[in-house]
């Protein structure tokens, strides 16, 4: 084979707790083979040595909460052919959007002994409500299984195989028994999508709905369900204001189950 | 060893000890054995390798949405009915790697999976899953088009049959006229028999191979009575089934009622999540994975289960031909129930139960076919009352 250029690469963070840019760390036997198939330019987590830009991908970490970051991501955008964004904050808010559903000003009021220093904005959002991404990457943090594939798939010209559907067909594939039906254990895995293999039901966990709505959600039914079997309206809406509380059927099966 | 085996048809009887010894003959035949065992709060189909790996004294109660272990009152072997796996998984397994391909220095190679599968002796089959394992057989080896990796998979089963004296909450084998006694496709078949006083199998012979099994068992011919007791067991859980469906023009139902409001209803209810087909010893719809590794010098093609209720399952250029959660819903029973029938001459459900158990939100499939038939009926009855 000619010797290709390899394909530059820049990894960023903005609200988050870094994990998923660890996943790419924690790809361990695998991280030569990324290093070997592209250079890696800008990725402060692993090395202080950043070239500049434009690169070829950019791996975008984290949510946008300061009007710094509204800004920043534009650069980062112009700087990047294609722009995947990897995580639950950065695909949905995160956490952090938890300050979505209340008034940000209280907290910081709180939390803080100037609060006047704080320049924030009153919503965590996604990556996508501010510029174009090519594609996202769920999950909390994502699995480095996908986050290879995706790469392998962009530097192989090809779709990456990563499923919208829910967290129940991999469930099923794993052989496990179904946590709900099973052991009356609530489970967000009908609604969320799949992509960590089925962790928790492994491990007669029901899921936390890490990776998000799956494709087609129907949560008014799952909720209904989740009532029945004997869980309240309280812990329903905690249920869904986890890492992808602001995800929009989440948010608004949530928001729908408030005050209620 | 007892020449009266030699013949099929024909019902022997034989104690725990001597099923534990059926079960040392068939691994000393080289069979791996798999059958019903406990597991995570379950029974799941896995090795067992003697009697005590069995769910004894186990059995299951079973509602729409819901399973649960109980412990029974005694020590039966085969005191449940069957649970969230099938035997599908062993002959067409959820994943399976079909080729790896290589590129080197521009030449490629082609590396094909071993096909040096286990010969399994399937220990503990009901009779409605002999029937689905029969569905499949047509569906992946029935035409021209043979699926070659069934094929090898299926060849050397022995299927060692339970027939069924206590269906479960979800079965309706009677209504699919696949159950509860195993009549045909299977190498040896037991009825368990749990008195007060004594505890038996009875075993019968439906194969060569059964019969040469059968005939290393020292086992003693039953008397009329044993074999009445169990004829009695068995028509009285043929009227005991959990539920029923009435398969009357079932066909012509489903095609009729394509734009019934119904659907949508269910439609409410459906998660689309997938579960009902996955668990269905008969749903066979698979998808192929096509990877690379990031070099990009290896490829390989990955078979796995896939589900008429994901988006990806219809999509074509431009979108899927099922958005809605209710076409899609439609689409599975519509399958099952009818369009099977015109696909491979048989219907796509043995009645099994599994999709109204392990439905997570309880969707009953003979509900819905009550709905759709009461619907008929109501709008004659309305068509009544306008005339
Ligand atoms: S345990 Fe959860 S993810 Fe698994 S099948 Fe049941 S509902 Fe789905
Ligand atoms: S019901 Fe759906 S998954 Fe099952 S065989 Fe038919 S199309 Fe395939
Ligand atoms: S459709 Fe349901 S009842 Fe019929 S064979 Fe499949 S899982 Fe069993
Ligand atoms: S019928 Fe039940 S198991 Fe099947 S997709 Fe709908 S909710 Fe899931």
């Amino acid at each position: 084979m000619p010797a290709k250029k390899k394909p530059k690469l820049a990894v960023w963070k903005f609200a988050s707790c870094d994990g998923c840019q660890l996943s790419l760390l924690d790809c361990e036997d695998e991280l030569l083979a990324v290093a070997g198939a592209v250079h890696i330019a800008n990725f402060p987590e692993a090395s202080r040595a950043v070239e500049k830009g434009p690169y070829d991908v950019s791996l975008v970490e984290g949510s946008i909460t300061t009007p710094h970051d509204a800004e920043r991501i534009h650069k980062v955008r112009r700087q990047s052919k294609y722009l995947i964004t990897i995580g639950a904050c950065a695909t949905a808010g995160g956490i952090q959007a938890l300050r979505n559903f209340k008034d940000v000003r209280e907290f910081t009021s709180i939390v803080y002994a100037n609060p006047d220093y704080i320049e924030t904005l009153e919503r965590s959002t996604p990556i996508r409500h501010h510029v174009f991404v090519d594609f996202e990457l769920r999950g909390c943090p994502i699995n480095k299984y996908q986050l290879l594939e995706v790469i392998s798939a962009l530097l192989n010209n090809r779709k990456p195989v990563i499923p919208e559907h829910s967290v129940c067909v991999d469930c099923k594939l794993a052989g496990n028994p179904c946590v709900m039906v099973g052991h009356g254990t609530p489970c967000l895995g009908p609604v969320t999508q799949a992509g960590c293999g089925a962790i928790c039901p492994s491990f007669n966990r029901g899921c936390y709905g890490c990776f998000g709505p799956k494709e087609t959600p129907n949560l008014p039914s799952l909720s209904e369900q989740w009532q029945a079997m004997g869980v309240d309206k309280t812990n329903l809406v905690r249920a869904y204001r986890g890492f992808n509380a602001f995800a929009e059927p989440f948010r608004k099966e949530s928001e729908s189950h408030e005050n209620g | 060893m007892n020449k009266d085996a030699s013949t099929t048809g024909e019902q022997f009887r034989i104690t725990q000890d001597q099923l534990q010894k059926l079960l040392d003959v068939l691994r000393d035949q080289g069979y791996e054995t798999v059958g019903p065992t406990v597991r995570e709060g379950v029974i799941t189909y896995d090795q067992i390798d003697g009697v005590e790996d069995l769910p004894i004294g186990w059995t299951d109660e079973q509602e729409p949405g819901k399973y649960r272990l109980k412990k029974r009152s005694d020590k039966a072997l085969f005191g449940y009915v069957v649970g969230p796996h099938s035997w599908k998984k062993f002959v067409y397994p959820p994943r399976q790697l079909l080729w790896r391909m290589h590129r080197d220095n521009g030449t490629q190679k082609l590396e094909e999976p071993s096909e040096d599968y286990p010969r399994y002796a399937f220990f503990g089959v009901r009779s409605c899953e002999i029937q689905a394992l029969a569905v499949q057989d047509k569906v992946f080896m029935g035409s021209d088009y043979r699926d070659r990796y069934y094929a090898l998979r299926r060849k050397d089963n022995l299927i060692i049959a339970v027939n069924c004296v206590e269906p479960g909450g979800t079965c309706f084998c009677a209504s699919m006229d696949t159950g509860p006694k195993a009549r045909k496709a299977f190498d040896l078949a037991l009825t368990e028999i749990v008195e007060k006083d004594q505890h038996y199998f009875l075993i019968e012979s439906g194969s060569d191979i059964g019969t040469d099994i059968l005939s290393e068992l020292k086992s003693d011919p039953a008397t009329d009575k044993q074999i009445a007791r169990a004829d009695e067991l068995l028509e009285k859980a043929a009227r005991n089934m959990g539920r029923q469906l009435d398969t009357t023009d079932i066909k012509d139902l489903l095609y009729r009622n394509a734009e019934n409001r119904h659907w949508e209803q269910v439609a409410k209810r459906c998660l689309s999540c997938s579960n009902c087909t996955m668990v269905c010893p008969t749903c066979f719809c698979s998808t192929v994975e096509d990877t690379t590794d990031l070099t990009g010098t290896s490829a390989e093609r990955v078979r796995r289960w896939d589900s008429c209720f994901t988006l990806e399952f219809s999509y074509i250029h431009g979108g899927a031909v099922r958005p809605s959660e209710h076409t899609r819903y439609r689409h599975w029973i519509t399958h099952k129930l009818a369009s099977w029938q015109d696909q491979f001459g048989t219907s796509g459900c043995v009645g099994c139960g599994r999709c109204i158990t392990w439905c997570p939100v309880g969707i009953d499939i003979t509900e819905e076919i009550k709905s759709l038939q009461d619907s008929e009926s109501l709008t004659s009855d309305e068509a009544k009352a306008k005339e």
